[in-house]
């Protein structure tokens, strides 16, 4: 499948779609955000590992934005720290957790996400408690720009970002390293006779998911100009793996594309359903993985090669 | 006569009450082919799993080239150059055979580049010669766990020789396998290897494959090393004829 | 001094509420091998279950009964339907596919509460002001936080020990624990075990829940604090270790309640730091034993 292609079209697509929609530029610019995130849960999913707790490195990069905002007026700093901070508690975070796999993987982030949810609700002097920290709009590339020339600058940024993270993401894994990261899954065993860590392999895809959640809070932070604990709840790192499943995560495309779908669905459905979203996330989950799917990307890539076997 | 490329001295390790290894005395001598038989539950792979240290032993002492390596983590005795393979086999299940290889040859390389593919051209050439080696090279392409026993056992000990070890052992290479093919797959492996010029020790409960390609036999009976020298010689010792390869017969 | 007092009794009665969790997780997992992300939710369900059912007999002498009652019927009607429904299809798959499944049953459970229960904090104490104060030194404490609680997870602990190692039925399950290829080898139908070992660990969540229900108001989310509160409790232990559990629930009741105390702000923190402190010096947790896999 020519995923370039596929991307770039796509990309196309979107900003039609956002030039057509002016309220769609807002849903795909946090889709787009998700979709970094998301590509980061993927590179963990190959190595066969899932977490429960990103959302942790989501509200590290987008409380980092809020807490710089009131010292620097530029977007493009702000991102660049939210991205610093995030990879930085990636990397002491990861020293601990790259030790386990599986189930104290999955938990053991998941359980330091729900500290940070509970410090933040907690510490009000910090953070304003539950009300959260609303954000003064940045310049951006130098500017100071209307509401609208900000929407569209964010909006391109985001599809910058989610191209050359997909690239870069794209070039890791076919490197050793990243290679080794499905021969993890299968082989840990040979992967440390043939004198290769195992623990280093996944540490760095760890960190370079953290990277990719700090920068998705970033952005996440800049579009909607308000941070609240909700960021690190559950909920959301939940919503990280289901879209990271309901993507696939055989191609870089699926994050994106799992996303944009999600937060499209998300708009109509999350507000006729209040109270049985996650419900709804958790049934599509379910039969996801049971009927072991490989997601969007998957029915897109059976469609394109029945297309040209039909040829 | 070669010097010794791994001594061993006074190995000592139990489980529990069992003496998996009880005053273990070898030497390994630089470019020859040792056997190790002896019957189940002997201490045989506990040998092989303490000089590639992941096990480390309770008392004794362990060199290789005339360095200590008793207390060394497995990665570090890889890097020494030391390699081993597996009773099962272990690969890279979902890769294909060529990227097994390649994952083993970028393993003593450049494996952390940040940019560099797994497959370059030059890695990929590489690693179709050592496959062409070990007899696998029609099926650089398939998937790891599509092959049969015998390729498989076959690709475990290519991963293991892609390292350039000066050492390499095998833990019983053809076992799993019909006994038609156990001659063919040693047959692939002991030149291919004598022509990497690196020393083999192996695990080998046939002793017609023993007799055939080793050089010298050491004989392993509760934990400790009943007797030891040339093939020929021990295999012809009427202790050991008795006590190992007919209990071994009967194992089988 | 009194302060330090209050700090053990609320701790000895956290405990106990945390143990109750926790002992079925590890059961589950020890027996399972498959770790119920869900767990924290038939919590919650036992804990709305209770107070409901409390609610609706009305007779404040019958309210403890009324507890039971609802932790038996949540563990009995959720523990077969999740079992046989749900794990039972994917015992041979991928880890990461199952704890994908049982979070997906997490995610759908907690918004089941939200359905039939709503959102609204429900508080129903009947059976603590049945059971009335106890003095301690000079302070107050309630009987049931200080003497039921305790005791009902005492008496769990011992039961479930005693069926474990002492009844057919019990070493049936631990041989399957130990062994399931053995285990069945010799007849014994792993598909029952894993059914009842499911069964009696949603039906300890449950029943954890239930006591805990008259304590506190129940909201939603309350199910995702015991899972991660256990979990770290079950980790800290080490997984499958259902003494080690015990000790571990007191460990972390009394670490957590002393903060609540001395360092306010240290409250959510204080059971993690606890565990990561645990597993950095011991991976496998305090009772666990490393098992070195054969090469």
């Amino acid at each position: 499948m020519p995923t370039r292609l596929f991307a770039l079209v796509g990309m196309a697509l979107l900003l039609a779609l956002a030039a057509l929609q002016p309220w769609l530029r807002f849903v795909l610019t946090l889709a787009l955000a998700t979709g970094l995130a998301v590509l980061g849960i993927a590179v963990l999913l190959r190595a066969g590992q899932v977490s429960f707790g990103h959302a942790l490195y989501v509200a590290i990069g987008a409380y980092t934005v809020a807490f710089a905002r009131p010292l620097v007026g530029e977007a493009l700093a702000l991102l660049a720290l939210a991205v610093l901070a995030a990879s930085a508690s990636g990397l002491v975070i990861g020293l601990f957790v790259s030790r386990y796999r599986d189930i104290f993987f999955g938990m053991l982030n998941l359980a330091f996400s729900m500290v940070l949810y509970s410090l933040l609700e907690k510490l009000y002097w910090l953070t304003r408690g539950t009300d959260g920290i609303r954000i003064a709009r940045p310049d951006l590339f130098g500017f100071a720009l209307s509401a609208r020339d900000y929407e569209w600058g964010l909006f391109a940024l985001a599809a910058v970002f989610a191209l050359t993270s997909g690239a870069l993401v794209a070039r890791y894994l076919l490197t050793p390293a990243g290679q080794a990261l499905s021969a993890l899954k299968t082989g840990e065993t040979r992967l440390e006779f043939l004198g290769i860590s195992a623990r280093r392999v996944l540490y760095q895809a760890y960190c370079v998911s953290a990277a990719l959640a700090g920068l998705a809070g970033g952005l996440i932070a800049l579009a909607t100009l308000h941070v609240t604990p909700l960021l690190a709840y559950w909920t959301h790192s939940g919503e990280l793996v289901f879209v990271a499943i309901l993507g696939g995560t055989a191609n870089m495309l699926g994050p994106f594309l799992g996303a944009i779908v999600f937060e499209l669905v998300r708009v109509y459905a999350a507000a006729a359903f209040p109270d049985a979203w996650q419900m709804i996330l958790g049934l599509v989950l379910l039969v996801i993985v049971l009927a072991a799917a490989r997601g969007l990307v998957g029915v897109i890539e059976d469609a394109w090669m029945r297309a040209r076997r039909s040829k | 006569m070669s010097r010794a490329i791994l001594r061993a001295r006074g190995l000592v390790l139990a489980f529990g009450g069992v003496r998996a290894a009880d005053g273990i005395d070898l030497d390994v001598l630089e470019g020859e082919v040792l056997a190790i038989i002896g019957p189940n539950g002997a201490g045989k792979t506990t040998f092989l799993n303490m000089v590639t240290g992941y096990l480390k032993p309770q008392a004794g002492s362990i060199q290789f080239a005339d360095r200590e390596i008793t207390r060394l983590s497995p990665r570090r005795i890889v890097r020494l150059g030391i390699a081993r393979s597996f009773q099962i086999p272990q690969l890279f299940r979902e890769h294909s055979v060529l990227a097994n290889i390649a994952l083993a040859l970028a393993a003593g390389g450049d494996f952390w580049s940040p940019h560099r593919p797994l497959l370059t051209t030059a890695r990929e050439t590489e690693a179709q010669a050592l496959l062409q080696r070990f007899g696998l090279a029609d099926l650089a392409q398939q998937r790891a766990d599509a092959l049969d026993e015998g390729a498989r056992k076959l690709l475990d000990v290519a991963m293991a020789a892609a390292l350039a070890p000066r050492l390499l052992l095998m833990d019983e290479p053809t076992s799993g396998v019909a006994t038609a093919q156990k001659h063919a797959i040693m047959d692939r492996l002991i030149p291919a290897l004598r022509q990497q010029g690196v020393t083999v020790v192996f695990v080998e409960h046939d002793m017609e494959v023993v007799a055939r390609y080793a050089d010298r036999v050491a004989v392993w009976s509760q934990g400790k090393i009943l007797a030891e020298g040339p093939a020929g010689d021990v295999l012809a010792d009427p202790t050991v004829r008795r006590d190992v390869i007919g209990l071994e017969g009967a194992a089988c | 001094m009194q302060l330090l007092l209050l700090a053990v009794l609320d701790g000895l009665a956290y405990a106990a509420q945390l143990f109750m969790v926790a002992v079925g997780l590890t059961l589950v997992f020890g027996v399972l091998k498959i770790l119920n992300v869900a767990h924290g939710s038939l919590f919650a369900i036992g804990a709305y279950t209770a107070s409901t059912l409390v609610g609706l007999i009305g007779t404040p002498d019958l309210s403890l009964i009324a507890l039971a009652l609802a932790a038996l019927a949540v563990g009995a009607v959720a523990g077969p339907l999740i079992e046989r429904g749900l794990l039972a299809r994917i015992y041979d798959k991928e880890h990461v596919l199952q704890l994908l499944v049982t979070f997906a049953l997490f995610m759908i459970l907690e918004d089941v509460q939200k359905l039939l229960w709503g959102v609204k904090p429900l508080f129903e104490d009947a059976p603590v002001r049945l059971l009335g104060p106890i003095v301690v030194g000079d302070i107050y404490y309630t009987a049931y936080q200080l003497v039921l609680m305790p005791s009902v997870a005492a008496a769990s602990l011992l039961i479930l020990v005693w069926f474990l190692r002492r009844t057919l039925l019990g070493r049936t399950i631990l041989a399957v624990t130990h062994d399931r290829e053995a285990a069945q080898a010799i007849g014994i139908d792993a598909r029952r075990v894993y059914l009842l070992a499911f069964t009696i660990g949603a039906g300890l969540a449950a029943l954890g829940g239930a006591l805990a229900a008259p304590t506190t108001s129940l909201v939603p989310g309350i199910g995702v604090q015991m899972i991660v509160l256990s979990f770290a409790v079950v980790a800290t232990a080490g997984l499958g270790q259902i003494e080690g559990a015990a000790v571990t629930a007191l460990l972390i009741g009394l670490g957590r309640s002393f903060a609540v105390y001395f360092a306010p702000e240290l409250e959510v923190v204080v059971p993690y730091l606890l565990m990561v402190a645990v597993l950095l010096v011991r991976p496998e947790g305090l009772f666990g034993r490393s098992e070195l896999r054969r090469i």
